[in-house]
């Protein structure tokens, strides 16, 4: 579903993405961690070419990603994205959220776009929310939010970047409950987090980066037991200490 | 003082003031329209685009009004004629309103070019991680909500230019001052005049900064949501 070939990439003479290789297979959850600046934003942002690559390649669903001659919105919309900060659009009612990109970009009429979006309000626990703006929900309600919103588009993985690392303590089971649920009806996800309890749950594998590097890419088996670098079991050690 | 004197001037000065928000609304759209291009383009990654933006604001905004009003008052027949083929007078009203399109959509740039980079650059990623192109992110995200947050300041332009319309003066259009004034030499009564005119456009403008204000507080606490 996802392949990512030795991609390098570099802002200005910074080299933040170094040979980078992975991959997320149909259905499979793939955790992406690591220390604060190894990269992980970026790599997952190149998923859907909201940064370039200047080296290597990424196929999603067989298109290239860094073709000049693919179009990047089209594939954008097949790939739902979560953000750190929700980014639910503030002017819009919570039903605008969920219906805007379904009638623009998809060509949804209103009243489908509509019913598509209540349902998976519905499925998210927020249905009574739907006329509200987002400055009136929680931070937890609002990535609810943001994630049905991305489900509305019918696509075919989703990427999470960092999606509860924003939120108040007592909030963030809200929000894994629902991702926890997706990764169980088998949708593919690649999931930048720090939540081992979610990745010791559902992934199938975890990557481990440091300084733009994959410093370690295995079954989370193997990462939860057997010896790894000392770099990964340090940050382990650490991230397990803070939420335990 | 002969208060009949303006009493009968009042169809005259009623048309003078329509001719005043005509040419104010007029600009006021136009500016914001164009402001609203060139604030784009200010912000765009093509160098020529942003130089020619900023190059054009820059230049806008350090000329007087007047001189602006003057020139386009001879400049705009010019320009007609030389697209056109023939002469074609086209009249104060039009040149002015071209002058203050023009002028202010440069000051209307400045204000929106603001309101789009206080947008959070999350917004646009979200935008396009929906699959929404460049035209669709600024049209449907972006630019709504900058217009909402920078209406305030949008709003206190518009007024500065409401007052700035006296200016037509120096091309001979007969808007409410130059209308007010006009009248008031013809039946001896100019102070009367003026002071009513004076009157009319602190109604207006205070009204007006008024709304404002309104406007900033009811943003303000949509803010501390
Ligand atoms: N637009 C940019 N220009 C220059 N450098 C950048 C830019 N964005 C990120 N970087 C740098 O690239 C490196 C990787 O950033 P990235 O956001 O991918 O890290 P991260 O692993 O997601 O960190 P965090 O856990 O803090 O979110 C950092 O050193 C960062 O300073
Ligand atoms: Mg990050």
């Amino acid at each position: 579903m996802i392949e990512i070939k030795n991609v390098s990439k570099w802002y200005g003479s910074f080299q933040v993405l170094k040979d980078c290789s992975t991959h997320v297979s149909k259905g499979e959850v793939v955790v992406v961690c690591g220390p604060s600046g190894s990269g992980k934003s970026t790599l997952i942002k190149c998923v859907n070419g909201l940064e370039a690559i200047q080296q290597g390649e990424i196929l999603v669903n067989t298109t290239k990603v860094n073709d000049p001659k693919t179009n990047l919105p089209k594939l954008r919309s097949h790939v739902g994205m979560v953000f750190q900060h929700f980014e639910l659009f503030p002017h819009l009612s919570i039903t605008d959220n969920l219906c805007l990109a379904q009638v623009e970009v998809l060509g949804r009429g209103k009243e489908e776009a509509r019913e598509k979006g209540l349902a998976l309000l519905d499925r998210v626990g927020l249905k009574a929310h739907a006329d509200k703006f987002p400055g009136q929900l929680s931070g937890g309600q609002q990535q609810r939010v943001a994630i049905a919103r991305a489900l509305a588009m019918g696509p075919y993985c989703m990427l999470f970047d960092e999606p509860t690392s924003a939120l108040d303590p007592e909030m963030i089971n809200e929000v894994l409950d629902v991702m926890v649920e997706l990764a169980q009806e088998g949708m593919t996800m690649m999931v930048v987090t720090h939540e081992m309890g979610f990745a010791r749950k559902v992934a199938n594998r975890v990557i481990f980066m440091d300084q733009g590097q994959i410093i370690e890419d295995t079954t989370k088996e193997e990462f939860f037991g057997s010896p790894r670098s000392e770099r990964a079991q340090q940050f382990l050690s650490k991230i397990l200490h803070h939420c335990n | 003082m002969e208060f009949n004197s303006l009493i009968d001037a009042l169809p005259a000065l009623l048309e003078g003031l329509q001719v005043t928000l005509k040419l104010m609304v007029m600009a006021v759209m136009g500016g914001i329209v164009i402001g609203t291009m060139l604030a784009l383009f200010r912000l765009s990654n093509n160098r020529i685009l942003s130089l020619s933006a900023s190059v054009y604001v820059g230049y806008f905004r350090s000329i007087p009004l007047l001189l602006v009003i003057s020139w386009f008052y001879f400049l705009v027949p010019m320009i007609i004629e030389w697209m056109t083929g023939k002469p074609e007078p086209v009249g104060p009203f039009i040149s002015s309103l071209v002058a203050f399109t023009m002028f202010e959509a440069a000051y209307y740039c400045e204000i929106l070019r603001a309101g789009i980079q206080s947008i959070p650059k999350g917004q646009v990623s979200a935008a396009y991680a929906l699959g929404m192109n460049y035209r669709q992110t600024m049209r449907l995200v972006i630019l709504p909500q900058a217009f909402r947050k920078m209406a305030p300041l949008l709003l206190q332009q518009s007024i500065i230019l409401f007052q700035d319309t006296a200016l037509v003066y120096a091309v001979g259009l007969m808007d409410f001052l130059n209308t007010a004034r006009s009248r008031g030499d013809i039946t001896g009564e100019l102070p009367l005049f003026l002071l009513s005119a004076g009157a009319v456009y602190f109604v207006i403008s205070f009204t007006a900064s008024r709304v404002v204000m309104h406007l900033q507080k009811k943003l303000a606490i949509a803010q501390a949501h």
